[in-house]
């Protein structure tokens, strides 16, 4: 279930997945203050780091940034047009300011940098693994109950929708935007909700049977090593310089 | 459909992930131990859903669901939702993770007032017309909810966002049309096929 593939050996993955869930929330609230020019290019540095660290297929990466971006740019062209200031930039009716602009590359650099931060630290984990991590950070237990069903049940019913879908194709089913496409729709959504609840009732009974009673075991121990300790301190070092250049330029 | 993180501001980003725990923490109060695995699944039926496209025209919507998650799970839909744009924002960096709040507070909080105004009914309804006209009503609200929801959001995050919020808006009315239709024959199909579905076996809630 992780969109890169199988994760690659590498420093990041060498790292306990509540150091990665802890710094990537942290890295994420962090920039999302940022306004500095200054803090927002060493926290886009942080993060190209990482992903280099967690070595990423380029490729891969490189074509979902394409994509998010064509939105984000899309985002920021509309702010870029709607803030008042001094125009520097006319295209007919079309006037950026140089108040926009600057807000709209906040936006674009602070958006890539934690689009690239979650993709190195919580993209490469896979998503069981993820649901441990959060129950041993102290989130509710039924809350990562539910997580971890629905990591196990995506793929199930994932495979269900595609044998409906291919069965509607055998049957010469084309989606148009006409009453009878909506139609069949409704249908296949119908049909895959009541086979995943009957789904669920029979997860539940062979739970049941199997003496569950409210608490999954975890077997696999995590512990924090000596390497965690080392990415805390470069980590926590690294965000704090961030904060800092942040606070002095809004000082200046 | 999601906002992506660094976009909101800070103070907003911050108060919509409070009421969003918040409303997280009053749905997992409801559940009961056994409602865990419905839930779960119904999470990941919400996460296959957005995967279906619908063209429109020269381009094509993928159905939301979240009136139809409202519509059955009730307040349970917060933790549901939840946990599906979660993993959506790490696995596709659909959303993010700062703006997780935003993004689970402006589709559950609609999904809710679904469940108090249609979804009871729902329950009682008897007949599969009167299943479809309140599961479109139910779809409707859902997607209407959230795109008012999300434009309110980015308007809350400075009067920059003005011309986004104003296209987020237009962008969810077909959509809302779309999603109503397709929720209203779910609910039919439904009410037809296994009428003791729609009763709700949801204990908690």
């Amino acid at each position: 279930m992780e969109i890169f593939g199988t994760p690659r050996d590498s420093l990041v993955s060498r790292l306990d997945p509540r150091s990665r869930v802890v710094a990537a929330f942290a890295y994420a609230i962090v920039m999302s203050f940022c306004r500095s020019p200054g803090a927002l290019s060493v926290g886009f540095a942080l993060a190209v780091a990482l992903v280099v660290a967690a070595r990423l297929s380029p490729p891969k990466l490189l074509s979902r940034l394409v994509l998010l971006n064509a939105v984000f740019i899309l985002l920021g062209a509309s702010v870029a047009l709607s803030l008042p200031g001094e125009v520097v930039w006319q295209i007919g009716p079309a006037s950026f300011t140089r108040e926009g602009l600057y807000r709209a590359m906040v936006i674009l650099l602070r958006a890539n940098a934690i689009v690239l931060c979650v993709a190195a630290l919580l993209g490469t984990m896979e998503a069981s693994r993820l649901g441990f991590a959060l129950d041993r950070l102290g989130l509710p237990s039924s809350l990562t109950h539910v997580i971890l069903f629905m990591v196990r049940y995506i793929e199930v019913i994932h495979q269900e929708y595609h044998r409906l879908r291919n069965a509607m194709r055998l049957r010469a089913f084309r989606p148009r935007c006409n009453r009878h496409t909506l139609r069949a729709f409704g249908h296949l959504i119908g049909l895959l909700l009541v086979r995943t609840l009957d789904r669920s009732e029979r997860i539940l009974a062979a739970m049941k049977c199997r003496g569950f009673c409210g608490r999954f075991y975890i077997l696999q121990e995590q512990r924090l090593s000596s390497h965690d300790a080392v990415f805390g301190w470069l980590f926590a070092c690294a965000l704090g310089s961030v904060i800092v250049l942040e606070v002095l330029c809004a000082r200046l | 459909m999601h906002i992506a993180d660094g976009i909101l501001s800070a103070p907003v980003a911050g108060t919509a992930a409070l009421l969003a725990a918040g409303g997280v923490a009053v749905g997992l109060r409801r559940l009961d131990a056994d409602d865990v695995p419905r839930v779960g699944v119904l999470a990941a039926l919400f996460f296959v859903a957005s995967l279906i496209h619908v063209p429109m025209g020269v381009s094509s919507a993928h159905l939301l669901l979240s009136g139809l998650v409202g519509l059955l799970l009730g307040w349970a839909a917060f933790p549901a939702l939840a946990v599906a744009l979660l993993l959506q924002a790490i696995l596709f960096h659909f959303g993010g993770i700062v703006s997780l709040g935003a993004n689970v507070l402006n589709m559950a909080l609609p999904a809710v007032v679904c469940y108090y105004l249609f979804g009871r009914r729902l329950s009682r309804a008897t007949s599969p017309g009167a299943a479809f006209a309140l599961g479109t009503a139910g779809g409707v609200l859902g997607v209407l909810g959230a795109g008012l929801m999300m434009s309110l959001s980015l308007l809350f995050s400075g009067r920059a966002f003005l011309g986004a919020a104003v296209a987020v808006l237009t962008a969810h009315v077909p959509v809302m049309v779309v999603e109503g239709i397709v929720t209203g024959f779910v609910a039919s199909y439904v009410a037809r096929v296994r009428p003791e579905l729609l009763r709700g076996r949801m204990r908690g809630v």
